[in-house]
């Protein structure tokens, strides 16, 4: 058995300091250790993009990733976005374009777009669906999902965030 | 899955992890970002007994022009080097071979330094290392070494690299001016690894093909230089005659396999297709000279 290893780090703002297996995935943290489930597990080996959040602003998948291997780093979920109450931008334009059915990968979608959005001024379609490609969605809802991460670059103007 | 049980040690100097690694007695494992790695422990395709971080190693990041070439640090991420400036002054194939590199997810987590090392017959940073005549810089226990690209890779998912060694880095020598380049690759779906990939560059000296380098992957073991394809070509007025010359000799020289994606025969033609459209795009990309 190998000894733990602290851990600190910040999920959603919100400092952490306690101490893990060094084979914890990063998915597993969130969900086991932080009680985050908004993160959803999928395939576990780096092919379905459900798992897929913000490590210091650049979206990885966290079933790749090794919690230790987070030290130290800032960490966005799908709880880091909107609110039940509050929706941001991305997640109102994923409502209003039917962008999910059973909502397994919406999480991943949402933060991939969260990526895409932070970093791009427009986005051509081409450049969207290539963006969004390492996410899969089973329901097939793509079509939906392309244009509510359109309408969100559209709703959020021309320069990036 | 989830990976076995290993030790983990965070090293903050190369002199640090080749020392762990020597330590590990074999059984140690470097981890930089770990998207080749990582699928790898979750299937328990792997069971290191101590996990070495080099992810966090300062100044093994990075792009930077130096007299011998552009450097690029074993820890700059795929992401970085698509969008470096410095690349796409100096090795626009290099940007847009890099655009073809699995997902954004995993191009923001995924190494130069990893890629090269673990050295998997169909990725493109290697082909890219090949057709660049990349000189890889490697940190052992009792001293430093440069191994040229094409001796580097040995074979599928083998390097030169002896277990207590590290890349730290790669210095890709600048190409002459002028010089064209063409890359292409098919795979079954965006992101997937590729059936086959197929890069040139080529320099005109007026009327005639002065310098050319053919590299394949996804048809052998390991990315090829197709030397004998660059010789048909070189010295004489690029043609269709020509081409097809030099298609004939790539699809002669690899040795594919079959599975569930292709077949060997498929993937055989595939890169004769390919070597004749990047061969194409580099010549209309190279500064043609007078006639």
């Amino acid at each position: 058995m190998s000894s733990k290893h602290r851990l600190q780090l910040k999920v959603n703002g919100v400092a952490h300091d306690l101490e893990v297996e060094p084979r914890l995935l990063l998915s597993d943290f969130l969900r086991d250790e932080l009680d985050l489930t908004g993160t959803h597990v999928g395939c576990e080996h780096g092919v379905c993009g459900a798992c897929t959040v913000l490590l210091n602003g650049d979206s990885v998948r966290s079933c790749l990733c090794l919690a230790v291997q987070a030290e130290g780093g800032e960490v966005t979920t799908v709880e880091g976005l909107g609110t039940v109450d509050q929706l941001n931008v991305l997640q109102e334009m994923f409502r209003e374009h039917h962008a999910l059915q059973c909502g397994f990968c919406t999480s991943g979608m949402l933060m991939t777009a969260t990526d895409l959005l932070s970093k791009n001024g427009q986005m051509s379609d081409e450049e969207l669906r290539e963006g969004l490609s390492g996410n899969l969605c089973r329901c097939t809802g793509y079509e939906h999902i392309v244009n509510a991460v359109r309408a969100a670059f559209a709703e959020r103007g021309g320069d990036s965030a | 899955m989830k990976p076995p049980a290993f030790d983990y040690i965070a090293a903050t100097s190369v002199e640090d992890a080749v020392a762990a690694l020597v330590r590990s007695e074999g059984e140690g494992k470097l981890i930089a970002g770990g998207q080749s790695l990582m699928p790898m422990l979750n299937f328990r395709l792997a069971d290191p007994a101590v996990l070495i971080d080099i992810a966090r190693i300062p100044g093994l990041d990075g792009v930077e022009e130096t007299d011998q070439g552009l450097h690029v640090g074993a820890l700059t991420r795929h992401a970085a080097l698509e969008a470096s400036p410095l690349v796409a002054k100096h090795f626009p194939v290099l940007a847009e071979a890099m655009s073809h590199v699995a997902h954004l997810a995993i191009r923001n987590r995924g190494t130069i330094g990893g890629s090269l090392s673990h050295a998997d017959p169909a990725a493109e940073l290697p082909l890219m290392a090949v057709l660049l005549e990349a000189v890889l810089r490697i940190a052992g226990p009792e001293e430093n070494r440069d191994v040229p690209a094409e001796e580097f890779f040995i074979g599928a998912l083998t390097t030169d690299l002896e277990e207590e060694e590290m890349v730290t880095g790669v210095t890709l020598p600048y190409l002459p001016a002028g010089s064209g380049w063409g890359f292409e690759e098919v795979s079954r779906r965006s992101g997937d690894f590729a059936l086959a990939a197929a890069a040139a560059t080529l320099l005109f000296e007026g009327p005639v093909v002065s310098e050319v380098r053919v590299a394949v992957t996804g048809v052998d073991d390991l990315p090829l230089r197709i030397s004998a394809a660059e010789e048909v070509l070189k010295g004489e007025a690029l043609s269709e005659e020509k081409i097809a010359d030099a298609v004939d000799i790539v699809r002669a020289s690899v040795n594919p396999n079959s599975d569930a994606q292709a077949s060997a025969d498929y993937r055989r033609h595939l890169i004769g297709v390919l070597t004749a459209r990047v061969l194409s795009a580099a010549a209309a990309r190279a500064t043609k000279g007078a006639p």
